[in-house]
């Protein structure tokens, strides 16, 4: 009778909400789209409408040697806070997942806090503990307050991937007479490799990226968020734009590979479902 | 099914270095605003002095309470962006749903500094905001106040956090079970009736998620306010920079970060029991 006589509200159209997202999305793209354009205009940032299409921006970007100097600083720092936080937060989500003792929602607790505190707090704390301890500032300190901070985003990442692990494999490799080593290198680790995989871009873009917690723990060698805000202070130049585009399709490049991972095993977790049906 | 020696064995490494590097580090902070500095150099005298002088000058209350207005204001726009957008896409973005979530996602990955560093060449008077009003012939000369102002930091972290503000708020509408929508609207709601009583309640822990985000985030930044705020833009963050910057009083500024981290946890408690108290039972 009255079934089925309005549309239901989830198949219904709603242009004016359409036209809301149109406008939010135009918000969040605007700044990446103007800084891309930009980077290729030859009287550089500001005006409108950019003309005069250039690379030289690009040119005097590859000769910049202080700028790849700051880029390898980044990568380095990058490489050794993703092998740092990714062993920890892999031993914390275990101990998350599978261990109990006293204390353990404090551990949680303090362990994610990085995540929602502001990078001001743990990087002024850890400054005042590298003074304490008589450190100098360097490199090192940078990479201990990434890899310290992203802990959280290793154990969140990974925590969720064991959660939906299959325990019975586990269970059945140790009945079957695996010791629990063996079990974790066999099982365990090969199941949680997308979780890996993830959670270590997500880590290396946000080392690349991180600026509030290094502003306190650098030392001599600039990172590169940390040579970009050097030369914001002393004014603006194109440049910047070329190198934060580079960043941009880099990152971007990393997305894809990443979707293209999960595709892939997807794809395969599913045709192995399909030969043992 | 695990051993004594396997749970130890997980447990103890990451125990001892969040300890070592996350607790002692805010332990220390503490101590530190419990200290003084007298002719430049820090000394051990416990006492109480900076906490008194935070509560007495009302200069930190004043900029506190900008922070907070700036804050809230980011949190309200991100909201205000943020909600209408999962909305759209939970309920009525069907097949191209899956491209516009990554659409939201693929921003995350350019750096804070660099979008703000683009709102910068946007706002700024020689920059193309101004570039593009003359363009048209709507102002002659550059206008000066779209940068250095409270409203070009609100415009820089509301951006920044729009996504952030957006993820729970989409996941939570999401997971509510369509049956739920489909009833009240055979039972005669109407769509309004239905967000009010049934969407938005159900969606509360996703959008509280978002919101104390925000807030927490907003609250604690000192390079939004550096890029694009100018003094009258100046935040909390700033103040606790400078003091372990030039004005060397690492005591005083320990004592005003404690402030901010007793603000922040006391916010992510409150914002737990409320998203327990609108959780979906």
């Amino acid at each position: 009778m009255g079934f089925q006589m309005r549309p239901r509200l989830t198949t219904r159209p709603a242009p004016v909400l359409a036209v809301y997202a149109a406008f939010v999305f135009a918000f969040i793209y605007l700044p990446i789209v103007v800084l891309i354009l930009y980077s290729f205009n030859h009287d550089g940032v500001g005006g409108f409408p950019p003309r005069h299409l250039t690379l030289s921006w690009y040119a005097q970007l590859f000769a910049d040697s202080s700028i790849w100097d700051s880029v390898l600083n980044s990568l380095v720092v990058a490489a050794a806070s993703v092998a740092l936080s990714l062993t920890l937060g892999l031993l914390a989500a275990l101990a998350l997942d599978r261990a109990s003792f006293r204390g353990i929602a404090l551990f949680r607790r303090l362990v994610l806090l990085p995540l929602i505190l502001p990078g001001i707090i743990t990087g002024l704390s850890l400054l005042m503990f590298a003074v304490f301890a008589g450190v100098h500032l360097s490199r090192v300190t940078v990479f201990l307050g990434h890899g310290t901070a992203l802990i959280s985003v290793a154990t969140t990442e990974l925590f969720a991937g064991l959660q939906k692990l299959d325990r019975a494999q586990e269970e059945a490799s140790l009945d079957l007479g695996a010791t629990p080593w063996q079990t974790f290198w066999r099982i365990t680790l090969p199941n949680l490799r997308l979780s890996l995989i993830a959670a270590g871009l997500l880590i290396f873009t946000l080392s690349m990226d991180e600026i509030a917690v290094t502003f306190f723990l650098i030392g001599r060698d600039n990172t590169l968020p940390l040579e970009i805000w050097g030369r914001l202070r002393r004014g603006i130049t194109p440049e910047i734009n070329a190198i934060s585009t580079l960043i941009f399709a880099v990152s971007v490049g990393l997305i894809v590979v990443w979707y293209h991972l999960r595709a892939r095993s997807l794809g395969g977790q599913a045709r192995e479902f399909i030969a043992q049906a | 099914m695990y051993s004594r020696a396997y749970k130890s064995l997980v447990s103890i490494p990451p125990l001892l270095w969040v300890g070592a590097f996350l607790l002692l580090p805010y332990g220390l902070m503490f101590a530190h605003s419990l200290w003084a500095v007298r002719d430049g150099v820090i000394v051990h005298q416990w006492n109480w002095e900076n906490y008194k002088t935070l509560f007495s000058n009302p200069l930190y209350a004043e900029v506190l309470f900008r922070t907070m207005r700036i804050a809230a204001s980011v949190t309200f726009c991100s909201l205000l962006l943020g909600y209408p957008l999962a909305y759209y896409l939970a309920f009525h973005a069907s097949a191209r749903k899956e491209l516009l979530y990554q659409l939201v996602i693929v921003p995350l990955w350019v750096s804070y500094l660099v979008r703000g560093y683009a709102w910068k060449t946007i706002l700024g008077s020689e920059g193309v905001l101004n570039g593009f009003l003359q363009y048209l012939h709507l102002t002659h000369e550059p206008v000066g106040f779209f940068l250095y102002s409270p409203f070009s930091v609100v415009l820089m972290l509301t951006h920044i956090y729009t996504p952030f503000v957006f993820l729970p708020i989409y996941a939570a509408l999401e997971h509510i079970p369509r049956p739920l929508i489909e009833a009240s609207q055979d039972l005669g709601a109407g769509s309004l009736q239905t967000f009010w009583r049934v969407i938005l309640p159900l969606s509360m822990p996703g959008l509280l998620a978002g919101a104390t985000f925000a807030f927490v985030l907003s609250l604690g930044d000192f390079l939004a306010p550096l890029l694009v705020g100018g003094p009258s833009g100046t935040m909390i963050a700033n103040v606790v920079q400078s003091l372990f910057g030039a004005a060397f009083d690492w005591p005083l500024g320990a004592a005003i970060s404690v402030g901010i981290l007793v603000i922040t946890i006391s916010l992510l408690f409150l914002s737990e029991i409320l998203e327990k108290r609108w959780a979906f039972k």
